[in-house]
Parts: structure tokens; sequence; C-alpha cells
């Protein structure tokens, strides 16, 4: 069983979706009790970080995520839902993460200019270490991105990126927390196999 | 590097695609989730839906569609029509759509674009505009092109942006349904006064059209309708072509 969790940022049809359409059974829950009890777990996530870290601990789920990263359960955050994995984010004031991993997400338009932000649509991918997240996958394989903000110095975690003015961080990975910054629920047949991938774990 | 995208639009009236010409005349062409089907497996790195239903159960019938694609196909989903409220982004959102495209509901109500893009993020709101040369003026148009606002289309545009809107759709009424290439001069003009994505409609009739535009305007799709569903145009072939031509294309 892989639980989504559910703490009311974002779209979790499609995620649910592309899950069961890989035969994954997935459910959709804010209950801490069938968090802890899955064998995997999906952090989700759009919006701005400071809010949802709000909801999160509103959700009585913040700890719960702890637990589960410190569990061994293989976690697995997407978008906002990876970025909540560093330590803090600048993202309209300072926010602190889940501090899983070593990082901070800072805005885009600090190291990039002449490009449009959001950085949105499909890019490549580049291998930085290897991964089984990545099992099924080729570099310069592409995924689809929806960001402003982007996690930096994460060289610990970092397994790709994506060309986009700089190195974006695209995907992390550290003991059993991973991360994508783009989102494989909507990357099509690369994000299946990713997707596959992590419900091997 | 980010590829550029090819995107086919689905106008859906009581749940079949239609296409017309000038925005009169519809024909009736296939069934949605087929069609997205067949888009996605051939490349399509979105998908549009537009709903033209004016009725309730066409509506319903609509977003029941929304549902059985979403269900199936996993590229990223923009759906307009009829998008006057935010609970109107809230009712699209639940049944898998990422975007949500907003045209007249933003002309009759500017604050629509920043009350949803506060609600859902910036990434969320489309600004889709209907425009037309007026004495020589870019001038947005309502109600799929019927209704003249007489609204510069550039100055929308920029206060799109400023509002939240996380990405643009520049249809060009002068060239829609035409199939004789996009509206270079429209798009540029857009392009230069916004910095968020900005999708080229209206007037894609060959490949050759689709080169031209990604060769000389700075946008980040271009949008077809007729030509993809009438296979004018297949989207294995096209995107050969632009990565033949140098222009960054997700193969």
């Amino acid at each position: 069983m892989i639980a989504i969790i559910d703490y009311g940022v974002g779209n979790l049809f499609s995620l649910k979706s592309s899950l069961k359409a890989l035969g994954l059974n997935a459910v959709v829950t804010s209950d801490k009790s069938e968090v802890l009890k899955a064998k995997r777990v999906i952090l989700p996530g759009v919006g701005a970080f400071g809010a949802a870290v709000e909801k999160l601990e509103g959700a009585g789920l913040y700890n719960t995520v702890l637990e589960v990263a410190r569990g061994g359960v293989p976690l697995l955050g997407i978008c906002l839902g990876m970025q909540l994995l560093f330590d803090k984010s600048f993202e309209y004031g300072e926010h602190k993460g889940l501090s899983l991993l070593r990082g901070e997400v800072r805005p885009l338009s600090d190291d990039i200019s002449g490009l449009k932000i959001p950085h949105m649509g499909w890019n490549s991918l580049n291998f930085v270490t290897k991964s089984p997240l990545f099992k099924y996958v080729s570099e310069g394989e592409y995924v689809y991105f929806v960001h402003s903000f982007y996690a930096k110095n994460c060289e610990e975690s970092l397994i790709a990126t994506s060309r986009y003015g700089v190195d974006v961080t695209a995907a992390v990975g550290y003991d059993n927390v991973y991360g994508t910054q783009f989102h494989p629920e909507k990357s099509g047949d690369v994000g299946m196999r990713i997707l596959k991938a992590f419900g091997e774990l | 590097m980010l590829a550029k995208r090819i995107i086919p639009c689905l106008d859906v009236r009581d749940g079949r695609v239609v296409k017309g010409k000038n925005f009169t005349g519809l024909n009736d062409v296939s069934d949605p989730v087929s069609l997205a089907r067949r888009y996605s497996e051939s490349g399509a790195d979105e998908l549009v839906f537009y709903d033209i239903t004016a009725s309730f159960e066409g509506r319903k019938l609509f977003t029941e569609i929304l549902k059985k694609v979403a269900e199936s196909i996993f590229i990223p989903m923009t759906v307009g029509g009829g998008v006057n409220t935010v609970d109107d982004f809230d009712r699209v959102l639940k049944c898998g759509a990422d975007k949500v495209s907003v045209n007249t509901g933003a002309l009759n109500n500017p604050s629509l674009i920043s009350e949803a893009a506060r609600r859902y993020g910036d990434q969320c709101v489309v600004l889709s505009m209907d425009v037309k040369r007026v004495d020589g003026r870019f001038t947005v148009f309502a109600k799929g092109g019927r209704e003249n606002r007489g609204i510069d289309a550039l100055e929308w545009a920029k206060f799109g942006q400023k509002s939240g809107a996380g990405e643009i759709v520049v249809n060009s009424i002068d060239t829609d349904g035409v199939k004789k290439g996009f509206d270079l001069e429209m798009l540029k003009a857009v392009c230069d006064v916004v910095t968020i994505p900005v999708i080229a409609s209206g007037g894609a009739g060959s490949i050759d059209d689709f080169v031209t535009l990604f060769k000389s305007v700075n946008v980040d799709a271009g949008l077809g309708a007729s030509v993809f569903h009438y296979r004018e145009i297949e989207i294995e072939n096209l995107k050969r072509i632009l990565k033949n031509n140098s222009v960054e294309v997700r193969i």
C-alpha cells in the first residue's frame, strides 16, 4: 500500500490514477495511522512553502512524515513536497522545512535571467549519481516541471538535474528519502517508469 | 533544455470534439477520450480541453469526460470554457485538470485571475485571450471572439501577468481556422511585454508554420486543433522535423 498524504494542498487525482494504472495499490489519506502503516509514502504539494508547512502541521501530519522517514519507509516528495524535505525555504520570507535533507529552497530568479519564470514544461534529465528511482529511465529523457523556486546546496542528496539557465535540482535521494521537483504523474511514460521504480523500492 | 511544447486543443460540445472556422460553423470530429489517448501516444506535450457547451447536462458530461481522460492519460491538461468563478476552478481541478484557462470570465471579473492565483497558485491560472486587429490595434474580444470589449490586448496581457496568471494563450482571431500560419506579429508583440510563457494559437496549417513560429518568435508552445484532429499534421512527424530544424522538442 502506498499512502498519498492529503493535507489540503494540490490535486491528487492524477497521482492516484497514475499509481492505479500501474497496478499499485494507493490511498489518498490524512489519517496518521494509515500513513504509518503504509509500505511507501508520497508527500505531494503545490502552492507556497510556508502555507504548506502550516497545513501539514495543522493536519497533525508534520511529525508523521518525520516518523515515516526515520522508520526507513521509502518516502517520495513531489514538487513542493520535495522542497518541504529540505532545511528551509526563502519563498515569501524564510520558512523552516522538515530538514530530512540538507539544503535550502531559493527563487530561480536569484540565479537566472532572461528566461521565463515559472520554469514550466518538459525538460531533460541529467544524472548526477546512480539511483534506484531511475532504474527504468535513461539520461536525457524528458519530465514535466512547473516551479519558480528550487533546491540549492543539496549536493549530498542530488541525483539528477535539468538545465534551465542553471543546473536545476530535478531529483534527490538519500537513504529512504526521495524527491522530484518535476511531476512524475504528469510526465507521461517516463514518469510512469519512475513511479514504478518507487513502487519497487 | 526546456522543450517547446506541441498542444492539441479539443473543443468539446455535448460530449463530442468539434471544430469550427473563425469560431462559427462547427463540425463534429471525434470522441474526446480516444482522441486524447491518440495524442498522448503520438507525443503531444499537453492537452487543452475547452467546454463549449451551454447546457447544464453538457457541462456534467464534460466533467465526466475530463475524469476519464485524467484516469488514463498522464500528461498536463488545461481546461477552459465557462470558467467564471473560483468555484469553476474547483470543479475542473477535482476532475484532474492541472491548469484552468480563463477568458470571458476574467474580462467580466478581472479579479478572478488574482483570486484563483492566490488560492491555487500562479502555475494553475492560464489567461486565454482572443485577439483581433481593430483600427490597427490588437484588441481583446469576449464570448469566443464575438464581442469586442475594446480592451488593448497588450495591456490585458500585462495585467494578467501582474495579477498572477502563469501562462498566456494568444489566439489570433485574424488567423484562426485559416490555416495559413500563426500570427507572428501579434505573438511577438505579446511576448515583448510579458515574461511568463506564451502559447501561440490560431492559424496552424502546416508543419512549416510551426517551424516558422518557433524560429521567429520566443513562444513556448504551439497550439492546434483541426490540423491534428484530421491528421493533416501527425505530431510525431512534426516533432521530428522541428528537431531537424534545431528546435528543442521532447521526442
